[in-house]
C-alpha cells in the first residue's frame, strides 16, 4: 500500500505482471479516499499521541467505535479502523501499518464502519485487503454495504438439502459437500490444498465464486486466476487477495469483504461459494494485533477471543429461508501437522467436520462431512453402500499393509485388500481425477468386483444385485474421466 | 438515573456517572441514531462504571448517553414458555424474524411471552387463605401440565388472599389476585413475574438428595453411568467426537417433563435441526409433539458474547421456575466452555488478574454456582420437583487436564467423557467405559455393574499386553475375557441413534437384556482354540445386535416386576416390522445358542476329568 517500499512495488509488477500496484493507481486510490473523507467530513485530527505495533493514538471526539479513518502521510494514505475509544483518545489500527507514520500525520474520519461495494460489476474483478482494486482497473462505484453484518436469525435458516457435486470422488462419495456448509481443508504446509480448493471452485455447481486470499503467495494468487480463467469461471468470481508482501493488518478484513459480498448474493437469491485461503495466516494477523494491543494470550499467543473471531465468520455459511445460500470451504494449514494447535483446533468446534490433506490425498479417516447424511441418501441408491463399504475394506487393507511390512504371512485374503488398497488409491483417491458422482461409483464396483466376491464387501444384497459388474473382464468404456493437470 | 460514555473497547463500555448506579443492574447505551443496546453493570469505581454490552458496540461514541436502570438482568416468567425458541436474553426469535427479517439487528427487544393468548384460569385459594411467596394461587392448562399461578418468588412474608379471580380465560397481564400483607398494604398479582437470572430460584420446604434416575433411554448412561432427577452432569470431549449429537437424543427421549436446550456458543444448524424437527416429533410418553415440553434458550457463536454469558442463566431460571411448579426439568448446555470463554473475554476487558489460559480466578466458583442450582425439592406443598443440569464442555486440543473441565469435574455427579478414539472407531455414542463415572445409583443392581465393569476393565488390560506379547502369547482364558469384554461393548453400550427402536431402551428392556449379558459374561464357555473362541463371541454379538433392533416385548417380564411408564403404541410404524427380527424368537436363539455351548463346555470338562483320572 501507501508506505509499502518502492522496490517491493517494483517487483511485485516484475514477477506478477498482471498486478498492477502502480503509482498511478496509487494516485486514483487516494484520491477517492480523500474524496470520502472531504464529503463526509472535513475536519482531520493530527494531535497523535501514540504509534506502537500498528495501532495509532489521536485526539479526537465523537468518533464512532469501528469507524473508519483514512491516515495521511508524506508516503500515501491508507484506511484505519477504529478499535478503542477512551475520553478523547482514539486508538486505530492502521491497515498498512505504522511504518513512517508521524506524530504530525493527519487523520480524516469517514463517519461509517468498512464497507465494500456490491454490484454486479465487482465480477472478474480483484482487490485487496482494504478494497482496492488490484487488477489496474477503475474503483467499482456502488452501493456499499459494511462488512460485520449481524448474525443471521436462526429461524430463518434453513436445513441443508443441496449437494454440492465437485467431482472429486473422495468428497463426493466420502465427504460429500453440502449447500451452506463450512468445510476445512486441514493440511500440513506443503500440501496442494490451494489446488484442490482451486479445482473445487472450478468444477462445484455455484453461480457465484469469491476467494479470499489471505497471506497468499503471490504465484499462488496468479495461479487461482490463471486456472479460473482458464476454466471460464473469471466471470463469475470475485477475489480478495492479500499476499505475503502486504501490510498484516490488510489480512484481517479479506473474509469480512468476501463473505459480505456473499451475503448480499445469498439475500438475492444466489448460491455462493466462499473459499477462504489460509485462514491460519488470518488468525496469526488476529494474533498479532492482539499483542499490540496488550490483550491477554490465552493459548499459545493466540487471544482469547479466536473462537468468537473465526466461528463469526465462519457462521456466515446460510442457507436463507426465502432466499439463496453460502458455502464456506477454507483451508487452515496445521503448523506442525498438529491438530490441536489452536487455529485447527478451534476450527473444528466450529465447522462442520473437516478433511485432512496428507501425502497428496484426502485422508479418508479422520476427515468428515458432518452434514452428508442430509444429501447422500438421495444421490443415488448405492451411495451409502459404496460409502461404507469402500471405507471399511480400505481400513482392512491398511491392516494387512501392516502386517506385509512386519514381514508376516499373507492370506489369500490379505492380497486381495492389498490389491484392493492399491487400486483405489489409483483410481478413487488420486485428487488429479475429475469425475461424476455417478461414475465415480460405477469405478467403485468395478474396483470391488475386480477383488472380491460379492458377500465379501458387507453390501446389502439387494444394492449388489442391482449394481455388481456382471461381466468384469470385458472391457468396458471408459467411464468420461478427464485428469486434471496438477 | 443517567450517564455518559466515556471509554468504548470491544463489548465494553465504561461509562460516568453522578447518580446512583447498582451493580449488575441493567441499563441501555443510546447510539446517536437512537437505537438503544441493553447493557449490564459489571463494575463501578468511583463515579466510573463499567459495562457489558449485550449487542455490537459498533457506532457508539464517548459522549453517548446510557440509561441505568434499578433492575438486574431478568427473565418473565409465566405461561406460554413452553415451545418457545428465545434468544440468550429471551427474545423469540420467531417473533424478531416477523418483525425484523433475516438478521439479528442490534436494540430490537421484544415480550418473551405472548401477552394476548388467552388462559383457561382455575383459582385454587379463596378470599382469606394466608400465602406465602412460591404458593399456588391458581392455575392455567399448559400443554399438558397444569401451570401453577403462584405468589412472586421475591415478595417476603406472609400474606392474606384479598381477592382472586374467577375461572375464566384471561390473558398473562390479567390481575388474577389482590393480597395483603402483614401492615395492610395491597399487592396485586398477575400471571406474570420476572426474576433476576443470576440469582438462583428455589423457594422450598428443604432441598433433597438427589436419588432417582434419569433415566435418558441410552444404555451406557442409564446402566453404566447414571444420572438422576436433581443431579448433575458433564459430558467433554473433542471436537466432533458426538457431544451435541448425545444431547439430542437426550433431549428427546429423557423421562421427564420439560426439557431446556440452550445452545449456548456454539452452530446455529445445530439448533435449526432442532427447530425444524421436534414439532414433527411426537413424544411417545404424551402423544404430543416434541415441541411442546421443550424450550430452546439460543445464543450461538456469532452472536454477542455477553449475551452468550446470560444465555445459561436464563435458560437455568427458565428450569428453575418449572421446578417451582412442581416439574421434573432438565438443562441441557451446549457447550458451558463457550461460556467459560465469554468470562474470559470480559474479564480480559476488565484487566483481570489472569488465571490459568487466561480464564479469570472466579472460573471455578462461578462453574460450581451454575452447577449448584441443580437439584431436587419438596416444594411447600410436599410435592416433590427437580432441575437437573447436563453440560457439555469442549476442551482445547481435547485434553481434558484444562480449567473448565477440572473445575466441571469437581462439582458434578457424574462424568460421560467422550473419546477420540472411539468416535473415530465409530463407537457411539462414544463415552469412555473406563474413564467415566458416576457417583449416583441408577436402575441396575452397582453390584451387577461392578461385575461388567471389572470385565471391561480386565479386558483392556488384556489387550494392551497382546499388543507385546501376541495372540500367541495370551493365553486362552484371558484371549476369551477379552472378546467378552469387546462382545459387550458392541452389543450393549454401541447404540445406533439413528435406528427407531435402537435409539432408545425402556428401563425394564435394560434390566432384561443387562442379566441376559451377564449370564454370557459369566459363562464358563471352553473354547478349542482363538479362532473358536473369536467365532462364537462374534456370532453371539452379532445375535445381541439384531436383538437390539427388535421391537421390545413386555411380556418377557412379569407384570408385577415392570416399571415402564405406558407408552403411545400408536407411534410405532408396522411396515417396517418385517424387517426387524422377533424380540421373543432371537431371545429363543440366543438362550438355545448358550445353552449348547454350555453343554459343550460340560461334556470337554467332563472328558478332561475322565482323561486326567486315567491318566
Ligand atoms: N451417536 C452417534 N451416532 C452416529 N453418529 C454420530 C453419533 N454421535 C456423533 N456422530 C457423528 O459425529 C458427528 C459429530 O457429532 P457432534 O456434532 O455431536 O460432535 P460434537 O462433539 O458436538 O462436536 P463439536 O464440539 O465440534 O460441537 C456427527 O455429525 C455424526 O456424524
Ligand atoms: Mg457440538
Amino acid at each position: 500500500m501507501s508506505r509499502r517500499q518502492p522496490e517491493a512495488i517494483h517487483k511485485g509488477h516484475a514477477c506478477g505482471g498482471e498486478d498492477n500496484n502502480d503509482e498511478d493507481s496509487q494516485q486514483r486510490y487516494d484520491a477517492t479516499l480523500n474524496n470520502l473523507g472531504q464529503s463526509i467530513m472535513r475536519t482531520f485530527y493530527d494531535e497523535i499521541s501514540q504509534i506502537a505495533g500498528n495501532v495509532v493514538t489521536v485526539k479526537a471526539r465523537a468518533i464512532g467505535y469501528d469507524e473508519l479513518a483514512v491516515i495521511t502521510t508524506n508516503q500515501g494514505s491508507s484506511l484505519a479502523q477504529v478499535i478503542r475509544l477512551e475520553d478523547d483518545q482514539v486508538s486505530l489500527q492502521i491497515f498498512a501499518g505504522t511504518e513512517g507514520v508521524s506524530t504530525g500525520d493527519k487523520i480524516r474520519f469517514l463517519g461509517h464502519s468498512f464497507k465494500v461495494p456490491f454490484d454486479d460489476a465487482l465480477l472478474g474483478r480483484v482487490f485487496d485487503g482494504s478494497g482496492r482494486p488490484r487488477d489496474g482497473r477503475p474503483e467499482v462505484k456502488a452501493e456499499a454495504v459494511e462488512i460485520g453484518s449481524p448474525a443471521v436469525n436462526p429461524v430463518k435458516r434453513r436445513v441443508p438439502e443441496k449437494m454440492i457435486h465437485t467431482r472429486i470422488p473422495m468428497i463426493d462419495i466420502f465427504n460429500t459437500l453440502v449447500g451452506s456448509q463450512k468445510l476445512p481443508i486441514f493440511s500440513v504446509a506443503g500440501e496442494p490444498y490451494n489446488d484442490v480448493l482451486a479445482r473445487v471452485g472450478m468444477q462445484a455447481d455455484a453461480e457465484i465464486i469469491i476467494l479470499g486470499g489471505m497471506g497468499l503467495r503471490h504465484d499462488d494468487y496468479l495461479t487461482f486466476r490463471h486456472r479460473f480463467d482458464e476454466a471460464g469461471v473469471l466471470g463469475r468470481t470475485i477475489m480478495f487477495i492479500h499476499t505475503a508482501a502486504d501490510p498484516v493488518v490488510e489480512c484481517l478484513l479479506i473474509p469480512d469483504q468476501a463473505l459480505a459480498v456473499g451475503e448480499q448474493y445469498a439475500l438475492q437469491g444466489k448460491n455462493v461459494l466462499v473459499l477462504l485461503t489460509d485462514m491460519t495466516a488470518f488468525s496469526d494477523a488476529l494474533k498479532e494485533i492482539a499483542i499490540t494491543m496488550e490483550q491477554v494470550p490465552s493459548n499459545r499467543g493466540y487471544p482469547g477471543d479466536l473462537y468468537t473471531q473465526l466461528a463469526r465468520r465462519y457462521e456466515k455459511a446460510v442457507d436463507f429461508d426465502g432466499a439463496g445460500s453460502m458455502t464456506v470451504l477454507a483451508c487452515v494449514t496445521m503448523p506442525g501437522d498438529d491438530v490441536t494447535h489452536p487455529v485447527p483446533d478451534n476450527t473444528g468446534y466450529i465447522t462442520e467436520g473437516q478433511l485432512y490433506l496428507r501425502n497428496g490425498r484426502i485422508e479418508p479417516f479422520g476427515s468428515l462431512s458432518r452434514l452428508k447424511q442430509l444429501v447422500n441418501g438421495e444421490t443415488r441408491d448405492d451411495h451409502r453402500a459404496i460409502m461404507n463399504a469402500c471405507i471399511q475394506l480400505y481400513a482392512q487393507c491398511e491392516e494387512s499393509r501392516e502386517k506385509r511390512e512386519m514381514g508376516f504371512e499373507l492370506s489369500d485374503w490379505d492380497t486381495r485388500l492389498l490389491k484392493y488398497g492399491d487400486l483405489f488409491e489409483e483410481k478413487i483417491m488420486d485428487l488429479n481425477l475429475n469425475i461424476e458422482l455417478f461414475d465415480a461409483l460405477d469405478k467403485c464396483w468395478e474396483i470391488l468386483a475386480e477383488c472380491f466376491d460379492p458377500e465379501e464387501t458387507g453390501i446389502r444384497d439387494a444394492i449388489i444385485e442391482k449394481h455388481w459388474p456382471h461381466e468384469t473382464h470385458q472391457t468396458k468404456p471408459e467411464p468420461q474421466a478427464e485428469t486434471v493437470q496438477a | 438515573m443517567i450517564g455518559r460514555i466515556k471509554a468504548v473497547f470491544g463489548n465494553m463500555v465504561v461509562a460516568q456517572t453522578e447518580d446512583r448506579v447498582v451493580k449488575n443492574a441493567v441499563g441501555y447505551c443510546v447510539r446517536n441514531d437512537g437505537i438503544k443496546l441493553l447493557c449490564e453493570v459489571i463494575r463501578v469505581r468511583g463515579d466510573s462504571v463499567d459495562l457489558q454490552i449485550f449487542e455490537e458496540t459498533r457506532g457508539l461514541r464517548v459522549g453517548d448517553q446510557v440509561e441505568f436502570q434499578e433492575d438486574m438482568l431478568s427473565v418473565v416468567l409465566g405461561p406460554g414458555l413452553l415451545g418457545q425458541i428465545y434468544d440468550g436474553l429471551q427474545n423469540p426469535l420467531p417473533k424478531l424474524a416477523e418483525q425484523v427479517g433475516f438478521f439479528l439487528e442490534p436494540g430490537n427487544y421484544i415480550h418473551a411471552l405472548d401477552t394476548e393468548r388467552l388462559w383457561d384460569w382455575t383459582p385454587k385459594v379463596q378470599a382469606g387463605t394466608v400465602v406465602e411467596a412460591g404458593d399456588t394461587l391458581g392455575s392455567v392448562p399448559e400443554s399438558i401440565f397444569e401451570h401453577n399461578v403462584m405468589v412472586p418468588f421475591g415478595w417476603e412474608g406472609q400474606y392474606t388472599v384479598r381477592t382472586v379471580a374467577e375461572s375464566g380465560s384471561y390473558p398473562i397481564g390479567k390481575e388474577i389476585a389482590t393480597l395483603t400483607d402483614s401492615s395492610g398494604n395491597e399487592r396485586t398479582v398477575t400471571m406474570e413475574q420476572v426474576w433476576p437470572v443470576k440469582r438462583p430460584l428455589c423457594v422450598a420446604k428443604r432441598r433433597l438428595l438427589p436419588s432417582k434416575p434419569l433415566v435418558t433411554s441410552i444404555r451406557i448412561v442409564d446402566s453404566m453411568f447414571p444420572i438422576v432427577r436433581g443431579g448433575t452432569y458433564c459430558i467433554p470431549g473433542p471436537f466432533g467426537a458426538g457431544k451435541t449429537v448425545l444431547q439430542q437424543i437426550t433431549s428427546r427421549h429423557a423421562q421427564v417433563d420439560i426439557v431446556i436446550i440452550t445452545a449456548c456458543g456454539e452452530r446455529a444448524g445445530e439448533v435449526v435441526d432442532t427447530i425444524r424437527e421436534f414439532p414433527e416429533l411426537q413424544d411417545p410418553r404424551t402423544g404430543k409433539s416434541l415441541m411442546e415440553r421443550t424450550i430452546i434458550i439460543c445464543n450461538t457463536s456469532a452472536m454477542p458474547v455477553a449475551a452468550r454469558d446470560a444465555s445459561v442463566y436464563t435458560g437455568m431460571t427458565l428450569a428453575e421456575y418449572y421446578r417451582q411448579i412442581g416439574l421434573n426439568v432438565l438443562l441441557l448446555a451446549d457447550s458451558t466452555s463457550r461460556w467459560a470463554q465469554a468470562m474470559r473475554e470480559i474479564s480480559g476487558r476488565l484487566e483481570e488478574i489472569p488465571g490459568e489460559e487466561a480464564f479469570p480466578a472466579y472460573l471455578e466458583s462461578r462453574i460450581a454456582n451454575f452447577y449448584e442450582r441443580a437439584g431436587a425439592i419438596e416444594l411447600r406443598d410436599k410435592r416433590i420437583a427437580s432441575a437437573t443440569i447436563g453440560g457439555t464442555v469442549s476442551p482445547a486440543g481435547g485434553n481434558f487436564d484444562e480449567p473448565v473441565t477440572q473445575a466441571t469435574l469437581k462439582v458434578v455427579g457424574a462424568f460421560h467423557g467422550l473419546s477420540r478414539s472411539r468416535s473415530d472407531a465409530r463407537r457411539y455414542p462414544a463415552i469412555d467405559p473406563l474413564d467415566s463415572w458416576s457417583k449416583y445409583v441408577g436402575i441396575i443392581d452397582p453390584k451387577k455393574v461392578q461385575k461388567v465393569h471389572n470385565t471391561l476393565r480386565r479386558g483392556d488390560e488384556i489387550r494392551q499386553m497382546m499388543t507385546v506379547v501376541g495372540e500367541e502369547g495370551t493365553p486362552i482364558e484371558d484371549f476369551a475375557v477379552m472378546l467378552k469384554a469387546e462382545f459387550f461393548d458392541s452389543a450393549y453400550l454401541q447404540q445406533n441413534a439413528f435406528d427407531d427402536v435402537d435409539a432408545a431402551t425402556s428401563v425394564d428392556r435394560q434390566r432384561f437384556v443387562f442379566d441376559k449379558i451377564l449370564e454370557v459374561l459369566e459363562a464358563d464357555f471352553v473354547f478349542k482354540d482363538k479362532n473358536e473362541a473369536r467365532h462364537t463371541l462374534r456370532k453371539i454379538s452379532s445375535m445381541f445386535i439384531n436383538w437390539n433392533y427388535a421391537r421390545w416385548d413386555e411380556s418377557v417380564v412379569p407384570e408385577s416386576d415392570r416399571q415402564d411408564e405406558p407408552m403411545n403404541k400408536a407411534a410405532h410404524k408396522d411396515d417396517e416390522a418385517t424387517e426387524r427380527g422377533d424380540f421373543k424368537e432371537i431371545l429363543g436363539q440366543i438362550d438355545q445358542y448358550v445353552q449348547s455351548l454350555l453343554k459343550n463346555a460340560d461334556k470337554s470338562q467332563a472328558k478332561d476329568k475322565l482323561e486326567q483320572a486315567t491318566a
